[in-house]
């Protein structure tokens, strides 16, 4: 199998923009679909389809972290999974490397899956409750021929590596919190040396005292072990703490990505500024004099999404244009795209503009 | 904000223990609180802090295997020796409460609007077209789309943020002098939860009630409360004025807490979190719960519990070194 980080020999789609880093990038992912059949009656036959992704283009860098963001049912779990082929996607395609992941043999799959892991949300779900977790950890080392000796060797050190003790591996998962459980997962991710962490949720099931010694833990390793993530979460905050760089979802695609900053300091799309101003700050007089977008309704469902731009019914700045014809994500500045018909300018106020129409 | 008027509800040193197999486990320990008429108190904390089980007690609503000590004064009654009729006749009308998970807080088997219109005619003397009129105007008040034709769906038919809308009409049915709110916006997503605060905070206007709100956010606590009360291990760690709790924070155990959240507006500089777990409630540390986590325990901390001492007034901190820790330093700046 070819190191990682070679040129890509063929590329489905060329490169996004030209102005993106110098490196290729790790993770590669374009107009990815995931459709899930909806199944009615005695035979189970397919009576229509959720469309979870509906054509996503994304990529991650060496060395970065991609937050993921959006509500329930946006698809981002469903993204993660897709990536990984645990879910099969219907459509599309994802580069690892120069390798495509949608191609991949049940056997290059095995090796690809030790070089891009997954972190679960649910520490208490993720763990085989009858396996001590040194096992746990040395298991997918010992199923990628490591020697039984050196796998438990670098299963306590791994253990050590995250905040546990080696001696710890003797012991079963209900025995510790969810804290530490959570600890024991990135271990197990850790344990083949991955380029790629997929992070599903990783820190909403802990309390927040715990959430911040998980997220520092996170930060740590990457640096270590020169890792790349993607982060997916609907904790914006914790986003906006963890990432490089940001997509937000909704209904099934990206409505727009950027550089953190960017993103968080001057969104373009009207949903991403709605999504921000929803989120409360943990500081009273902020919150006082906070001007609020309040978005109408809840998120569509997927299984019977709207037509044109799928934000438009919730949107403040639907126009004509947004009910027929459905936006494409498009560059508007170096490294910032939007999917938008009318996306805000740079320092733009969603509440001037609305003010203006 | 309303301190000078008479308390709504006067809780002093409730206590509430579970027994079981493998011990006494203390979930609350000498809650002592005070809600005046229209205002806010958030109560937060961590899970396993106690939070939800206070709510529950001053309904009289946890179960059986409980015991309670303490009073809980309401409108001359002491709510925890009140006969069951009595408390009947309390919850949802003089009393109402919202749940985290409005899925299996409602019947499923019965439609939303009845579902209302049986608490409307449980405390009042109205007969079903009147009961069921009342309960399309709460819906629509709460922001229900189209009120009517939705009255009649079931709860499986409402949307998360739709069901928690009903869920708070069906509290606010008969007009309550104190809302419970358990985590309400926990479930919801981001957006939703927005709307959900606001229509919390316009009802609570509209009928001049006062509201507990139970969170682990403090964000949501940020934008919504007027007085906050923090909890750690069973034990109110602080208790004060919003302002007081985010600005003059006086306990190692809120300002550790705030330390650890990242800020949506702020910086990527590494998160101080707190070191270790929260204690095992059937086998707690001895002297101050906190101690074993916190950055400033001594000796002294291990010895006895703190009691709760004023930093202001109707400010109140839980620390054996408050006064070095915080007073002095007000003073000294």
């Amino acid at each position: 199998m070819t190191e990682i980080g070679v040129e890509p020999s063929l590329s489905p789609l060329p490169p996004l923009s030209p102005s993106e880093m110098g490196t290729p990038p790790v993770l590669s992912v374009r107009d990815l679909v995931k459709e899930f059949p909806i199944r009615a009656g005695v035979f189970r036959r397919q009576v229509g389809s959720v469309k979870a992704l509906s054509g996503v283009t994304l990529d991650v860098f060496e060395n970065e972290t991609l937050g993921v963001v959006g509500e329930s049912g946006c698809g981002k779990s469903t993204l993660g999974r897709s990536i990984l082929r645990l879910v099969e996607p219907t459509a599309g395609t994802v580069m690892f490397g120069d390798q495509d992941v949608t191609l991949a043999s049940r056997r290059e799959l095995r090796h690809l899956r030790g070089k891009m892991q997954m972190v679960f949300q649910d520490p208490y779900a993720s763990l085989n409750p009858r396996l001590p977790v040194g096992d746990t950890v040395s298991e997918p080392m010992r199923i990628h021929g490591v020697g039984k000796k050196e796998a438990a060797e670098r299963s306590g050190d791994l253990l050590e590596r995250v905040g546990l003790l080696a001696e710890h591996g003797n012991r079963y998962p209900h025995e510790f919190s969810g804290g530490q459980r959570q600890r024991i997962g990135i271990a197990r991710a850790l344990s083949l040396r991955p380029k790629l962490i997929i992070l599903d949720e990783p820190v909403s099931a802990l309390d927040v005292s715990i959430q911040a010694q998980v997220l520092n833990l996170l930060q740590e390793l990457q640096q270590e072990f020169d890792l790349s993530y993607m982060f997916i979460a609907h904790d914006l905050s914790v986003v906006r703490y963890t990432s490089d760089r940001v997509a937000v979802m909704y209904l099934g695609s990206v409505a727009e990505i950027a550089d953190s900053d960017v993103l968080y300091e001057s969104p373009a799309h009207p949903y991403t500024h709605s999504l921000l101003s929803a989120v409360p700050i943990a500081d009273p007089r902020r919150e006082r004099t906070r001007e609020r977008i309040l978005l109408q309704g809840d998120v569509p469902s997927p299984a019977n999404p709207p037509s044109g731009c799928t934000f438009h019914p919730r949107c403040p700045l639907a126009a004509d244009r947004c009910r027929t014809e459905t936006p494409q994500l498009v560059e508007i500045a170096p490294r910032h795209q939007v999917a938008c018909h009318f996306p805000l300018g740079p320092g733009e106020s969603l509440m001037e503009r609305v003010a203006g129409l | 904000m309303t301190n000078n008027s008479e308390p709504l509800i006067s809780v002093k040193d409730l206590s509430v223990a579970f027994r079981t197999p493998d011990g006494l486990v203390r979930a609350v320990i000498d809650a002592t609180f005070d809600i005046h008429p229209g205002e806010v108190l958030a109560v937060v904390g961590e899970s396993g802090s106690g939070k939800s089980v206070t709510a529950l007690a001053l309904m009289r609503l946890h179960p059986k295997n409980a015991e309670i000590t303490g009073s809980v004064m309401f409108n001359g009654h002491d709510l925890l020796t009140a006969s069951e009729d009595e408390m009947r006749a309390i919850r949802g009308r003089d009393i109402a409460m919202i749940f985290q998970d409005p899925m299996t807080a409602m019947n499923p088997v019965f439609s939303v609007g009845s579902q209302i219109v049986e608490v409307i005619r449980l405390h009042r003397n109205v007969n079903k077209k009147q009961a069921w009129e009342r309960a399309v105007d709460l819906l629509q008040m709460v922001g229900v789309p189209d009120p009517k034709a939705r009255a009649s769906q079931y709860p499986h038919e409402y949307s998360g943020g739709m069901r928690q809308r009903a869920m708070i009409a069906m509290a606010i049915a008969n007009d309550p002098r104190l809302l419970i709110a358990d985590e309400p916006t926990t479930a919801l997503d981001v957006t939703v939860q927005a709307q959900v605060m606001e229509v919390l905070h316009d009802v609570q206007q509209a009928t001049g009630s006062a509201m507990m709100l139970i969170t682990h956010d403090l964000g949501v606590v940020a934008g919504s409360a007027d007085r906050v009360q923090v909890m750690y291990a069973s034990r109110v760690m602080e208790s004060g004025s919003v302002d007081e709790i985010f600005y003059e924070t006086s306990n190692p155990y809120t300002s550790a807490l705030l330390d650890s959240i990242p800020d949506i507006e702020g910086s990527r500089e590494l998160l101080q979190p707190i070191p270790g777990n929260p204690p095992s409630l059937l086998n707690p540390p001895s002297g101050c719960a906190f101690r074993p986590r916190c950055a400033h325990a001594t000796q002294e901390c291990g010895d006895s519990v703190p009691q709760m001492v004023d930093v202001s007034p109707a400010h109140m901190s839980r620390c054996h070194r408050v006064d070095e820790l915080y007073r002095l330093a007000e003073v000294s700046s």
